[in-house]
């Protein structure tokens, strides 16, 4: 059995990925555009993601453009930035009703791809400058989005230990951008950066659903009119392995009333190298599940915490731990959480426990293909990546993984930064 | 076992009531994993009660049936059952709402062995007093965790402004202080008052066989020893339609302003078709009022009152219903202005068809959207039945509803004396 049917066509500058599944009762659209992440274009591309998804010529306003979308039985039309290590990605997406459930039927999906050409191929621009009025209120919104950030404190302390573990390296710059650049930002600047986007960013189509390739493939060329691209972005192997020269602690206060405690470790290991499968388990040992030592450590047994847990971002080769705690526990906390690395390390986990993790993250790989997003996730990661692997070979590869791999993985992890939100300081 | 079919959807319901009086619903699903829930009608309100076989009505500390979800989890010989999850390549989880109570798993593999965990586990409750008190540290953070999040904190604001007595108005995991009076004996009390298998539903839906299932439960639910059980005595307080607090001011450490409107709904007694009718009729207005194809969003975001964050929703069970407006805004004090005399004019003036319309198309794509995820379907079949209602017959319903019916509701939700707002400022 294959999990997952996919078709990849190239049109021109465009990879097509069609995903024919009948699991779902919409189908799902993704138009995603990747480029270097860098600090000169972050947030121009940031702001155009706003303002390609906000109007086209044909529809000059926000609520005419809804107006359409809410007339094609509710579509949705989103834009969302990310970064794959360090590679930036604009995604604009639609999802769209299979008319299959409706009464009336109509070709909704043939509707919505097409809308979605005309966001990128026909926007509302006047001569060689987008229309100031939607820069103008879009740059808004995507401040507004920007400040966002502070007031949601799992976010901020997540923001602000990357900022902090990777000041050196591109990957902390803030998908979103910096409010400081969009002030200067114009029209005429954001079109001139939009004519290179298109022109030399790589673009991937992702068509997720109950789709009429034969209908829907032949369409595409006319609708997506992307030229070849003259050079490939490179996927993540030719990295530096960076190691934390010493441990840093920053620690920041404001008037709230849980301390956020993250920790940033480097494995350096990567998606596509020998040690990938052993860090995904051993992070699941680490901190991904409720079996997981953190979880046990902090939150079971000695009650510090709600949650605990630990990520691995596999372009960057990083662990983060999240968790928030009372202000007065920072050092017990941070120490426990660092002493189940050392356990770890040391062998001190059993054959159990390692099969547990094996099985948990061989379900939750299984259960993410009951999602279009997911799926869509699974490969744009490997495109991005360049490191192509199938569900069967991921599962495989899990299985395979020994306690020596995962000794050795822990052994490559540094401590690198340590980022505490606590409580106002308080003067007398 | 009966089936029913839903054919717009092309879904078929399998259920059946074992008998000792569980509810029992199957969705055949080709999804790779296995999802189910087994939940209980008990939740935040249900604080006023007769515990099982005694004679007085007891007042339980606030939070308490969220610390019950939380001990659920343990087992006789004090381990977790996330343990025996993971070992069964399950992840499982829990919440509680303000009238239920849900545990559940999901799965690719041992499907059955699964099943049987989640029905044992939350059919063996287990805490001792040391538990009990361990957990009270574990769950104190995560209200703090609640404190700092300035949208729960206004949305729970906003409730509070709305109801005098009503249990709705008591944040659902408690407080610091009120968990501190929680013990081993009040848990069981609550837990043999509400987790009696005739007050709860299991749903289950996947890539499964509806016989197969049904059978497992039986010879599960056949080894437990459940007689028949009293309905269970709630005491609910009479509650005014008049707000108890027209607004109120939090402050926070925030960057950006929040505010939320809402009107609080007078006649929240409904169930079945009228329920499913009446909410529809809210949510439809609300998205002509203030959906983002609307006049009046693009006013309010050209006059810089809102941003993407702004939203609306609405919530009834029985005994309480309110909807809520509103979101981040730097200028919260003109917002509310703006949106209260929005809700006014609108009352004035006619909905054509075209609007009528089109919100309603938008409501059956995210119906059909929502539809794509088994937790969702899970989650919200097991409300709508507790509720006397379909998930499946809401598209049918929407197709059915007139322009006529919204004006009623309009004038009947919308009311003066049900308004209320609340504001997060910059501490």
């Amino acid at each position: 059995m294959t999990y997952i049917q996919e078709k990849v066509t190239s049109i021109g500058g465009l990879t097509s990925h069609l995903v024919q599944t009948d699991k779902f009762k919409t189908n799902t659209l993704l138009l995603q555009f990747r480029a270097p992440l860098e600090e000169a274009t972050v947030t121009k591309r940031a702001l155009l993601s706003y303002v390609l998804k906000s109007a086209t010529a044909k529809s000059p306003t926000s609520q005419e453009l809804q107006s359409r979308l809410d007339y094609l039985y509710g579509a949705t039309l989103s834009s969302s930035l990310s970064k794959k290590g360090e590679q930036h990605i604009i995604s604009f997406v639609m999802t769209i009703a299979n008319e299959r459930f409706l009464s009336n039927e109509q070709e909704l999906l043939k509707q919505a791809l097409s809308l979605l050409g005309e966001l990128v191929f026909d926007p509302l621009v006047d001569e060689h400058a987008f229309d100031s009025k939607t820069v103008g209120k879009e740059k808004r919104a995507l401040k507004a989005r920007i400040q966002s950030i502070y007031d949601d404190k799992m976010r901020y302390a997540s923001q602000r230990l990357i900022d902090e573990m990777c000041e050196n390296e591109p990957f902390h710059l803030h998908t979103y951008g910096y409010e400081n650049d969009l002030d200067s930002l114009t029209p005429v600047d954001l079109f001139e950066y939009y004519i290179k986007m298109i022109n030399e960013d790589a673009v991937d189509l992702f068509m997720i659903g109950q789709i009429d390739e034969e209908k829907i493939i032949p369409e595409l060329e006319r609708i997506f009119p992307f030229t070849k691209r003259v050079e490939k972005l490179e996927g993540i192997q030719n990295q530096e392995t960076t190691f934390p020269n010493q441990e840093r602690v920053i620690k920041e206060s404001q008037p709230i009333e849980q301390g956020k405690l993250n920790l940033g470790f480097r494995t350096n290991v990567r998606l596509g190298d020998p040690l990938y499968y052993a860090s995904q388990v051993f992070n699941g040992l680490f901190g991904a599940f409720p079996h997981s030592k953190l979880f046990m450590n902090v939150r079971e047994k000695n009650s510090l915490a709600y949650y605990c847990s630990s990520s691995y971002e596999s372009f960057k080769g990083f662990i983060i731990v999240m968790s928030g705690i009372e202000f007065s526990n920072y050092e017990k906390a941070r120490t426990i959480i660092i002493d189940q690395l050392s356990d770890i390390q040391n062998g001190a986990f059993s054959d159990h426990e390692m099969s547990l993790t094996k099985a948990l993250l061989k379900n939750s790989i299984l259960e993410s293909l009951d999602n279009p997003f997911s799926i869509a996730d699974i490969l744009y990661q490997q495109v991005a990546s360049g490191v192509k692997f199938t569900i069967e070979e991921f599962i495989d590869g899990i299985e395979n993984v020994t306690t020596k791999e995962i000794v050795e993985v822990a052994n490559q992890t540094k401590l690198d930064t340590t980022y505490f939100l606590q409580g106002a300081v308080k003067t007398n | 076992m009966k089936k029913q079919y839903f054919s717009q959807l092309d879904e078929t319901i399998f259920f059946h009531t074992l008998d000792n009086g569980l509810k029992v619903y199957m969705l055949p699903k080709q999804s790779n994993k296995t999802f189910a829930t087994f939940t209980t009608q008990y939740g935040s309100i249900d604080n006023t009660f007769k515990p099982l076989n005694q004679e007085q009505v007891v007042t339980v500390p606030d939070g308490i049936a969220h610390f019950l979800e939380h001990k659920m989890f343990e087992k006789p010989d004090g381990t977790d059952v996330f343990h025996d999850f993971g070992e069964q390549g399950a992840s499982a989880n829990a919440f509680t709402s303000f009238n239920r109570t849900a545990y559940l798993f999901s799965s690719t593999s041992n499907v059955d062995k699964n099943l049987n965990t989640l029905i044992d586990f939350v059919q063996t409750p287990a805490w001792t007093d040391e538990s009990v008190e361990k957990e009270k540290g574990i769950i104190g953070q995560e209200i703090r965790m609640y404190d700092d999040n300035p949208d729960w904190r206004l949305f729970f604001g906003l409730i509070e402004n709305m109801y005098h007595h009503h249990p709705i108005k008591i944040d659902i995991a408690g407080t610091v202080e009120s968990i501190s009076h929680i013990t081993k004996d009040l848990l069981l009390d609550c837990y043999h008052t509400f987790y009696h298998p005739s007050n709860m539903i299991l749903f289950v839906t996947g890539p499964i066989d509806p016989e197969h299932i049904i059978h497992l439960v039986e010879d599960n639910q056949g080894k437990k020893d459940y007689t028949n059980k009293k309905a269970i005595e709630h005491v609910f307080p009479d509650e005014p339609r008049r707000v108890a607090k027209s607004e109120s001011i939090l402050h926070m450490a925030v960057q950006t302003p929040k505010c939320l409107i809402g009107f609080k709904e007078p006649k929240p007694y409904r169930s079945g078709k009228e329920l499913m009718k009446h909410e529809i009729a809210v949510n439809l207005l609300l998205e002509l009022m203030f959906g983002r194809g609307t006049e009046r969003y693009r006013t309010l975001i050209d006059d810089g009152l809102i941003d993407e964050s702004f939203s609306f929703e609405y919530t009834e069970e029985y005994g309480f219903g309110f909807s809520a407006i509103g979101g981040n805004t730097e200028q919260p004090e003109q917002l509310k202005q703006k949106l209260r005399e929005m809700v006014i004019n609108f009352k004035n003036e006619t909905i054509d068809t075209k609007s009528f319309d089109n919100a309603r198309r938008k409501r059956m794509g995210s119906i059909l959207r929502s539809l794509n995820s088994l937790d969702y379907i899970a989650n919200q079949f097991t409300r709508y039945k507790f509720n006397q209602m379909d998930l499946f017959e809401l598209i049918p319903e929407l197709e059915k509803l007139t322009i006529e019916d919204l004006k009623q509701t309009l004038h009947e939700h919308f009311s003066e004396e049900g308004f209320t707002s609340c504001t997060v400022l910059k501490k």
